[in-house]
């Protein structure tokens, strides 16, 4: 307990540190708030434009959320796909690296012209790159079930259902969960990306804008805020996992004595 | 329990290709296991006594000969739900508790079994091994030896007639494994399952078992079946008795003898 304590405290000094730092460079080195606002003018920032930051980020959290989501399911889909049938791990394989590989962001551009303005772009890019870590981690977790262990429940006349809800699916939680936390950052990154190029709200909408407008203090607001719900969603999968795995805590927390 | 089958291995052969050569795994084997026996199989590594436990719960197919439980050919017999596996590691889930480790057999196998009398059956399973107050400790929080009796209550609990156990005491240490000879004498007592028991070491089989088969190496061929005479319960005091330790050298000669014939054949 004292030892958490003094590790959250000094997670805690060295945000500080950094923020001081930032300060006093800005004011010893006399930088235009225009090329770096100081920590003490973005929250000024931040305050002062409260209500329009909150305004656009629901957009951004909607889009965050909902790549998420489609990513994830899509993703268990095909890894379930993957993980059981060769063929289909064999054939989709090479065009999932190729895929993964691609830089998704570059096709953000394109998806202006397909699906408009507004919020389906910066939704299908959200999808797309957060959806090759969450594919590949789970059927990679999936096909590292203990094979004896499945012989085993299929001595017992198991059937697949029973093999796949009792024993593969909580056996690859770990790998989904690492995946998701991946996932999840890069799902911010997708849709502000989308923001960026196709959209009239969100906070990527902001901070492209604020860019434009040379209003650098808003700029960074944009960008703390966003962190921020980044932050978030990220402790939301970390709670999930969590709830979902307390086994797995408990070995964490379990002092090795071998 | 009163389907406990009969099980007579009659002129069992197993080859398998390897590398573009053929392998006898088996040769020749002709074995009983009567009814509620506890029959041990030992020999030398690659003698193929996990081959013969494979054969026998159907994963793998004799090439010539026959198994037959009761009257029925190994493909008709139905064995799925009716052999409890001990193996050499617990291949416990770290996400279950003890208790709902023991319960997940008859979770599968006994359909219909309610939740109360499954669970109720498993905590009798951990209290007759030794492990109540145990029923809630994920498998991590526990030793080796209670991970592998965990292990061992999980075969049992489902009632299976025929028990299949494959060096389930080999990773473990000696004082932990004599101790866990006798439970396992003590637990099976407490059932009628049939106990196919696989082991390199002579004293465990010599203690455990009605039926000792004796096999040889490459290819794996019975050297010989002896029934072991001494009554039960089998304990501490047996361990250490003349006829005992006669029995266990004249095995260790036997096996020792056809490693020597091996050798100068070779």
């Amino acid at each position: 307990m004292i030892k958490a304590i003094s590790r959250v405290s000094s997670q805690i000094a060295v945000f500080v540190l950094f923020f001081v730092a930032w300060e006093v460079a800005v004011d010893l080195l006399h930088i235009k708030p225009v090329i770096l606002p100081s920590p003490t003018q973005i929250f000024e920032s931040i305050i002062k434009n409260w209500p329009y930051l909150m305004k656009h980020s629901g957009p951004t959290a909607f889009a965050i959320g909902a790549g998420f989501l489609f990513a994830a399911i899509a993703g268990f889909i095909i890894a379930v796909g993957i993980a059981y049938s060769r063929w289909i791990s064999e054939v989709t394989y090479p065009f999932l690296v190729a895929a993964q590989v691609l830089p998704k962001i570059a096709l953000a551009p394109l998806f202006l012209i397909w699906f408009g303005f507004g919020v389906t772009p910066k939704v299908v890019i959200a999808a797309l790159i957060a959806f090759f870590p969450i594919v590949i981690n789970t059927a990679r977790g999936l096909q590292s079930v203990d094979v004896e262990l499945i012989q085993y429940m299929k001595s017992l006349g198991a059937n697949w259902m029973e093999i796949f809800f009792k024993i593969s699916l909580p056996w690859s939680l770990p790998y989904i969960f690492a995946s998701f936390k991946i996932a999840i950052t890069l799902a911010v990154v997708g849709a502000v990306v989308g923001e960026f190029v196709a959209s009239d709200t969100g906070l990527g909408y902001v901070i492209s804008y604020a860019n434009i407008s040379l209003d650098t203090e808003l700029m960074f607001a944009g960008i703390f805020v966003l962190s921020a719900i980044g932050v978030l969603f990220f402790l939301a999968v970390v709670l999930a996992e969590h709830m979902m795995m307390k086994w797995q805590a408990a070995i964490e927390e379990t002092p090795q004595t071998a | 329990m009163t389907d406990v089958p009969n099980i007579k291995i009659d002129h069992l052969t197993v080859q398998y290709r390897s590398k573009g050569s053929i392998v006898t795994a088996l040769q020749d084997v002709t074995v009983d296991i009567p009814r509620r026996s506890f029959v041990s199989v030992v020999g030398p590594s690659g003698c193929g006594k996990t081959t013969l436990l494979k054969v026998l719960s159907g994963v793998l197919k004799p090439t010539s000969g026959d198994v037959t439980f009761d009257d029925q050919k190994l493909g008709e017999a139905r064995l799925s739900g009716r052999v409890g596996y001990v193996f050499q590691r617990p291949l416990l889930l770290p996400w279950r508790t003890a208790l709902e480790n023991v319960a997940l057999t008859s979770e599968i196998a006994r359909k219909q079994m309610s939740a109360e009398t499954r669970l109720a059956e498993a905590k009798r399973w951990l209290g007759l091994a030794g492990l109540a107050g145990f029923e809630n400790k994920l498998p991590h929080e526990l030793s080796g030896g209670m991970q592998q009796r965990v292990s061992l209550c999980r075969a049992l609990a489902f009632n299976p007639p025929i028990l299949m156990m494959d060096e389930p005491f080999a990773a473990l240490d000696e004082i932990t494994r004599e101790s866990m000879q006798e439970e396992l004498l003590r637990l099976w007592q407490a059932t009628e399952s049939s106990v196919i028991f696989i082991t390199h070491s002579i004293s465990e089989a010599v203690l455990l078992s009605e039926r000792i088969i004796i096999m040889t190496a490459r290819p794996g061929k019975v050297e010989e079946v002896l029934d072991v005479p001494f009554p039960r319960p089998r304990g501490e005091e047996l361990r250490a008795s003349a006829p005992f330790n006669e029995l266990v050298q004249y095995i260790r000669h036997k096996l020792r003898q056809s490693q020597l014939g091996l050798a100068g054949a070779a």
